[in-house]
């Protein structure tokens, strides 16, 4: 709710939309407000930037980011779904084979995690768009 | 040792609760209410310490029929639900509220929500669910027999059954239990009791 809020805020004072790369620095920033007493939160942001280039970054409890250019990965499993991200990711996959490797990566590694799964929820991200599918457990 | 229980359905929401009021050895009364009716569309019940719970859910209440009356406007399920939760967040890191909350209500369009929300403000909109120990014997009875189309009258019998599960397998004797009834219509309420009978379980 915080965060929409502050994105709103944004929105409204620069009239314009705001950047991921904007938008993560931010979230750190919130974060490390919250030094002493974080939100237990590890959020990942991705977006994509106004040259419509793919951006994806992640960050631990308190704030300190990390921007890769293949996956971020966050959660209880996170050690299962580094090794499926490691072994399904190609570069430069199109819309259709990303989301394939999404969903499979994260359905693998949630299986092997008592406190994950339950099937899972994917978006993904073109200049068109946000489409957002569910995937049965 | 509270244990409440929430059905929703197409256009109606189902709300129960146990009335006993307990603590240590001892059942001081079994008519202790844990539900409150916020407004003609919507009931919060509660389960927790009983000064946090009865302190909590008045303050909601009262603050709901505040909004009410400086805005003229009913408030939506999902806004309610979100201030609830929002007042156990702001509460969380100061002095925070033992409370569960279950909050049923039917929307101006007709729609039944059902919001389950703890103590540490985690909230869930769900079909069913339930606080306290009733979930753990309950909460496969749901799963096994909760149909999205359920008229008003299975949801009730629902209700029936989990308040005869509870009453047959949970140590603590619960034998009034609230039930409120949300619907397009309106708020009612019936107190009801287990209609298991415990003698057919011993055995000769």
């Amino acid at each position: 709710e915080n965060l929409r809020f502050r994105v709103n805020m944004y929105k409204y004072k620069e009239e314009r939309d705001i950047a991921p790369e904007t938008f993560m620095n931010m979230v750190c920033s919130m974060q490390y407000a919250k030094r002493f007493g974080p939100w237990f939160a590890e959020p990942i942001v991705a977006g994509l930037d106004k040259d419509d280039k793919p951006y994806i970054s992640g960050s631990d409890v308190v704030g300190a980011p990390v921007e890769t250019s293949d996956f971020i990965v966050g959660g209880t499993c996170t050690d299962n779904l580094y090794g499926t991200c490691e072994s399904l990711y190609k570069k430069d996959m199109d819309k259709d084979e990303l989301f394939e490797v999404l969903a499979q990566s994260l359905l693998a590694a949630v299986d092997r995690d008592a406190l994950s799964g339950w099937g899972g929820v994917v978006h993904i991200i073109t200049k068109e768009g946000v489409s957002t599918k569910t995937l049965k457990a | 040792m509270d244990s409440l229980i929430g059905v929703s359905g197409k256009g109606f929401v189902i709300v129960a609760a146990d009335m006993s009021a307990a603590r240590s050895i001892m059942a001081y009364q079994y008519s202790d209410h844990k539900i409150l009716q916020l407004d003609d569309s919507k009931v919060l019940g509660g389960a927790g310490p009983q000064a946090d719970r009865v302190r909590f859910l008045e303050y909601i209440e009262k603050n709901v029929k505040l909004n009410a009356l400086r805005t003229g406007l009913t408030a939506s399920c999902h806004g309610t639900a979100h201030y609830v939760r929002r007042e156990l967040a702001d509460a969380l890191r100061k002095a925070p509220y033992q409370v569960n909350c279950l909050l049923g209500g039917v929307d101006a369009d007709g729609s039944g929500h059902l919001y389950w929300m703890d103590y540490l403000a985690t909230m869930q909109e769900t079909k069913y669910s339930a606080h306290g120990y009733a979930g753990y014997f309950i909460l496969s009875t749901l799963d096994r027999y909760y149909k999205e189309d359920m008229t008003l009258e299975q949801g009730k019998e629902l209700i029936q059954t989990c308040i005869n599960e509870v009453a047959t397998r949970f140590l603590i004797n619960q034998p009034k239990w609230k039930v409120s009834i949300v619907t397009a219509e309106g708020v009612t309420e019936e107190v009801t009791q287990p209609t298991v009978d415990l003698t057919d379980k011993i055995p000769e």
